[in-house]
């Protein structure tokens, strides 16, 4: 290990100093997913350094181990040469390593001045010295050009994209010699992402390391002097910038290795009869007039970035939200739907595979065959009682069908496996013979084999009539398995895909808001 | 100018509280046989500032996002010690005194070390640690009775320069000593981020521990006080379930009518002395316009339940149903 | 007899053998402790406290509490004694439950509605019954004398000299074990108590259930109080009070987790007879109300750090 310093051999300092920031070996395990593996990564003071991937490439647990949120599986970490261990946020930032996450860390009932300075508020003995705190607020405040909020006012108070200015001045003010941002541009106006740029390059001048999330191409040109490009818990290339083209970068991101098989998509002559129809659907500003509609037999795929809509276009199909203006039809009929057992319901047949499993999907101290049929329990009841063998034996033919591997399927769900726990999510909706199945990002954290399991379900589910609307962070699967695709972005749909025209560049380039050559377009650009 | 605005603004249920406490207030006066005397005031402010404090207690844990459901106990309870030990030339009162807030206080650390360190939920914990405090209580004192240094007890519940009632006095000097400093504390704004944001909080290097049982220890101070006083104005102590159940319940009442969010984050104990006054005037008021007896406590049950309904209205403004599940 | 033997919780056997402990250490102090009169004098004394269990065990289970437990026994004596002078003795039991299940189906609006927090809201429906009661006995002179009925369902022994009111104790049990482990409504009560989020993300209606929740302990309370009414032939004010703590305490000391969606009817049954024989010690030995309460809140913290810890929060 060369731990020489600059001092001592200052005409050798540039080719052996070692990086200021290095994280080696780094593998971080979740249960029996692997979000990384075997992670070199390394980073230099004066620089912006961009780390970019799809959804599911490791980016942000690599920054979480880095900002000390979670603790590697293996691996170390070294900074300016000397190995560091963090258990604890505070840990890092008293390291000089400072965070701004996507979730911020605000406390919305205080004021904008206690949130900045709530770490480490300016007084004596315990108390707080507001003025201080105030002008302190102010300054920082003026550094990431928001002189026009009052730090007095309440976070809640402020529109997302201030909260998110306040965050950046939150973390300069805890004087970081390396700042780590998250997507931290995503909520911001166009405005505010020129001033954080010139912050940036402030910072950059003053000797501050950087390391920068995004999707957005044109920002990674904008800022970055170097770019590292992770795939699947792996990283793949550090590159200098103008090393590559956006063409090529965008391949690097997705690869050319398709490790998965998909089952073969059936042509569709004529377009299939519509199960469901939705018109001009809005919801507050999340959602705004949105159509589109999936035929019986047909898998519509929702891509786009995260937090674009396509969340919440479920749960206002299903009926969770309220307040959604539009026109919903099943099978031709007008649908109104408001609650999910009224989705649930024999005229709709209308399912939902949530987002989050664990909290929203299944209940996990409770057996396999409860969870399998609470959807269902209706159906197995002799007068008010349950009937416990048909349920059981219809619990136990879904379980051979989807491969479910349980043991006993007693056992509490939450001893599964995520793969598995999955596929007890489907089961449950699968037991109410639904005919419009909605999945909320289904494949995440699932393993591959799984995958491929889920895949052929969906195809078959498809080809006995049911319509299947599929939100999916990754490319593979919308090309895939999906006959059409619909891109969403600011909660509309900026772009229907189908046939020929759904490959990686015009999903990528439809999601990232930028314009590719247009040799193999094929889609149609919404207005 | 735009600062205090934007103060007004962000005071607006304190605001809500006092104004509604003075229109109830003088038409209370106004209908009263005696009208605006000395005595009629320093009455109405005696049983206005034993809840207030109360409710000033019951406010801390709620600022946590938890709930105390043991202050009206400990209220009795250190009313029953003090109507043992504050008696006596003034070193034994002095001393009387101090122990009497000690207890308290640890009474109220008891609760927040089982809620910290046990990791129990506030609701059940102070529900049980409530039955242990009103056990020793009626070991204090199986029988209403005791007594309390005389000079000191009217001293504390007439007025200083026959004017001014003592009681709000002191109300006064417990804001100033004790919570306006916790508010501007390090520790206190702590409690703030705990009840606001937990996660974000921690994320943000506030000790949540240091947090919750400086609020929980603080809560069962000022509970401490409040029994004290109650011992000064009725100069006994009485192991009473039901009066200390009912400042209980009047306390949570108090916060929530003084702008206090049950979820925890925001308001603060000078909102919850105001929705003190306001309760006692309501009671005050049914006195003064004759409703029958009888109809009190229905009116008052009430008034409660509609006090603490208050808080639902958040509910008819959520758009995503599945947050109403967190 | 095997699988039911594993199926048991471990707080319901660690309850069980409490009791054996106590029947054990009672009969050392007196030697009458042991006889069948006395012990089925216990069962009697339990089965009210039983019937409040069994309603507070749904509610707990769901995640929520009932503390409007006091007053809605109070209403159940009160208004089926009233009933009684009003139109009649046929009235007096119908009456007394109905009106508990009006306090209740209140209680499940103002929780699965409203969405108030349950121990706050069910404390202020405490309040307005009580001012409901104090109304009722102010005015006129209601009859509050029990009817024969409920004097013989709640005092006399008719099969085998066991008490009328355990066979009611045990009815209602025996209902409320079937719909927990064979209808749906049980089952979405477990599912509502684990995560209510994924239950109503499922297509169930977890208002109603939870309606119908506390609504049932509503009425379990009321025929509480009507039983007590007819035991001492009179309702009274307060009747309810000393049955809040220890009917929390019973169901959770038989294991049943107060976050919800963990419990079994048993562990309750188990829970019902350990607090009422910890009850009878205590009043054998002379126990003072002042221990009572201080062993009661000590047992329900005690159990409760060992078996209903939550987590700690992280980033």
């Amino acid at each position: 290990m060369n731990e020489q310093t600059n001092s001592q051999h200052p005409d050798k300092s540039r080719e052996t100093a070692p990086p200021f920031w290095q994280m080696q070996g780094i593998t971080k395990r979740y249960g029996g997913v692997l979000a990384l593996e075997n992670v070199d990564f390394a980073c230099e003071r004066g620089a912006i350094h961009a780390v970019l991937g799809e959804n599911g490439a490791g980016k942000s647990t690599l920054i979480k181990i880095a900002a000390g949120v979670v603790a590697p599986t293996e691996g170390k970490m070294m900074l300016e040469s000397r190995e560091v261990v963090f258990t604890s946020p505070q840990e890092a930032n008293a390291a000089g390593i400072v965070c701004i996450f996507q979730e911020l860390s605000l406390m919305p009932d205080l004021s904008v001045a206690d949130n900045i300075c709530m770490t480490s508020p300016p007084g004596r003995w315990g108390f707080i010295n507001h003025r201080a705190q105030r002008r302190r607020a102010e300054a920082l405040l003026a550094q990431v050009g928001c002189e026009d909020v009052n730090p007095l006012e309440l976070v809640k108070n402020l529109p997302l994209s201030r909260r998110q200015m306040v965050e950046i001045a939150k973390a300069l003010g805890r004087d970081p010699r390396m700042l780590i941002l998250d997507e931290a541009t995503s909520a911001l106006t166009a405005a505010d992402v020129g001033k954080v740029y010139d912050i940036l390059r402030d910072l950059r001048r003053d000797g501050l390391a950087i390391l920068y999330i995004s999707h957005r191409m044109h920002e990674i040109e904008e800022l970055a002097d170097t770019c590292s490009v992770f795939r699947n818990g792996h990283h793949i290339e550090t590159f200098a910038k103008g090393t590559h083209s956006d063409n090529e970068i965008v391949r690097l991101m997705i690869g050319r290795e398709y490790t998965q098989i998909y089952p073969a998509k059936p042509a569709h002559p004529e377009p299939p009869a519509p199960a469901l129809s939705v018109r001009d659907l809005s919801w507050g500003n999340r959602l705004k007039d949105i159509s589109l509609s999936v035929g019986k037999g047909e898998i519509v795929g929702l891509g786009g970035l995260d937090g674009q809509g396509q969340r919440e276009l479920l749960l206002a199909l299903f009926g969770v939200l309220r307040g959604v203006s539009g026109s919903v039809e099943v099978d031709g009929k007008a649908a109104r739907l408001s609650s999910p057992e009224q989705a649930k319901s024999k005229n709709i047949r209308m399912a939902l595979i949530p987002e989050d499993r664990k909290s929203e999907g299944l209940l996990l101290p409770m057996s396999v065959r409860d969870n399998i049929s609470m959807a269902s329990i209706g159906r197995f009841t002799k007068g008010i009682f349950i009937d416990r063998e048909s349920q059981n034996a219809r619990v136990d033919e879904m379980v051979e069908r989807l491969s479910i591997k349980a043991g006993d399927n007693e056992l509490p769900v939450g001893t599964l496996s995520g793969g598995n726990q999955q596929k007890v999510v489907i089961a449950k909706w699968l037991m109410t013979e639904a005919r419009i199945i909605l999945l909320n990002d289904p494949t995440r954290g699932i393993d591959v084999g799984t995958k491929q399991e889920i895949y052929q379900l969906l195809r078959d589910l498809a080809d006995a009539g049911a319509a299947i609307l599929f939100y999916t962070t990754d490319y593979d699967e919308l090309i895939g398995c999906c006959d059409r695709v619909s891109i969403m972005y600011d909660g509309g749909i900026m772009r229907e895909l189908q046939g020929e025209a759904i490959n990686e560049e015009n999903i990528v380039a439809s999601s990232l808001n930028i314009s590719l050559d247009k040799q193999s377009s094929d889609g149609e650009p919404r207005p | 100018m735009k600062n205090m605005k934007l103060r007004i603004s962000q005071s607006q249920g304190l605001l809500i509280a006092i104004t509604v406490f003075v229109l109830m207030f003088t038409l209370y006066i106004t209908n009263h046989p005696a009208g605006l005397t000395v005595p009629v005031a320093t009455t109405a402010a005696n049983k206005a500032v034993l809840l207030a404090l109360v409710a000033m207690a019951q406010t801390l844990p709620v600022l946590t996002g938890g709930l105390d459901l043991s202050v009206g106990m400990i209220f009795i309870l250190t009313n029953c010690l003090a109507s043992t030990i504050v008696s006596g030339d003034p070193l034994q009162t002095a001393f009387g005194i101090v122990v009497v807030l000690l207890v308290g206080a640890l009474a109220g650390f008891v609760n927040g070390a089982i809620v910290v360190y046990g990791r129990l939920q506030p609701i059940i914990t102070t529900l049980a640690t409530g039955a242990v405090y009103y056990g020793i209580a009626l070991l204090i004192r199986p029988v209403p009775g005791g007594e309390v240094q005389e000079d000191l007890a009217d001293f504390m519940t007439y007025t200083v320069f026959d004017v001014i009632p003592t009681s709000l006095l002191l109300l006064l000097a417990v804001v100033l000593i004790i919570w306006l400093p916790f508010r501007n504390s390090v520790v206190g704004r702590g409690c703030y981020a705990v009840g606001s944001a937990e996660g974000a909080a921690y994320m943000s290097g506030v000790s949540i521990d240091r947090s919750k049982l400086a609020a929980y220890t603080l809560s069962g101070l000022l509970a401490g006080v409040a029994g004290l006083m109650l011992t000064f104005v009725t100069f006994s102590g009485e192991a009473s379930a039901s009066i200390g159940g009912t400042y209980t319940l009047n306390s949570i009442a108090a916060v929530v009518i003084g702008g206090t969010s049950l979820y925890g984050g925001a308001g603060g104990a000078i909102g919850s002395i105001f929705g003190a006054f306001i309760l006692r005037t309501i009671d005050d008021l049914l006195f003064v316009f004759d409703l029958p007896p009888l109809w009190q406590p229905l009116f008052q049950g009430v008034v409660l339940l509609s006090a603490v309904s208050l808080g639902a209205a958040r509910v008819f403004r959520i758009k995503n149903r599945l947050e109403l599940f967190n | 007899m095997q699988k039911f033997l594993k199926s048991i919780d471990k707080p319901v056997a660690i309850a069980f053998g409490f009791i054996i402990v106590l029947l054990l250490a009672g009969s050392l102090y007196s030697s009458n402790f042991l006889s069948a009169n006395y012990l089925l004098q216990q069962l009697q004394v339990a089965a009210f406290l039983g019937l409040v269990a069994s309603g507070v065990m749904l509610v707990i289970l769901l995640g929520h509490i009932d503390l409007s437990i006091p007053w809605l026994v109070t209403v159940g004596g009160m208004m089926s004694t009233a009933a009684a002078g009003w139109w009649g003795p046929e009235w007096a039991i119908p009456f007394g439950v109905f009106c508990g299940l009006i306090f209740g189906v209140i209680n499940g609006l103002g929780v699965a509605i409203l969405r108030v927090p349950s121990m706050i809201f069910t404390l202020g429906i405490n309040a307005v019954a009580q001012g409901v009661m104090v109304l009722h006995t102010g005015g006129f002179a209601p009859q509050d004398h029990a009817t024969d009925l409920m004097h013989w369902l709640a005092v006399e022994r008719v099969v085998l000299g066991i008490p009328n009111a355990v066979f009611i104790w045990a009815l209602l049990g025996i209902v409320i074990v079937v719909m927990l482990k064979r209808t749906p409504l049980g089952r979405y009560i477990y599912a509502i108590g684990n995560q209510e989020g994924a239950t109503y993300l499922s297509g169930v209606n977890t208002k109603l259930v939870i309606i119908t929740c506390f609504a049932i302990s509503g009425m379990c309370s009321a025929l509480a109080g009507v039983l007590l009414a007819g035991y001492s032939n009179k309702g009274y004010q307060a009747m309810g009070d000393p049955y809040l703590l220890p009917a929390i305490a019973a169901v959770v000391l038989g294991g049943t987790h107060i976050l919800g969606g963990r419990g079994s009817y048993l562990g309750t049954i188990a829970g019902v007879i350990l607090i009422s024989l910890l009850q009878s010690i205590l009043s054998v030995m002379q126990m003072p109300e002042a221990g009572r309460q201080i062993i009661y809140g000590c047992v329900i913290v005690g159990m409760l750090l060992v078996y209903g810890r939550g987590q700690k929060v992280l980033g």
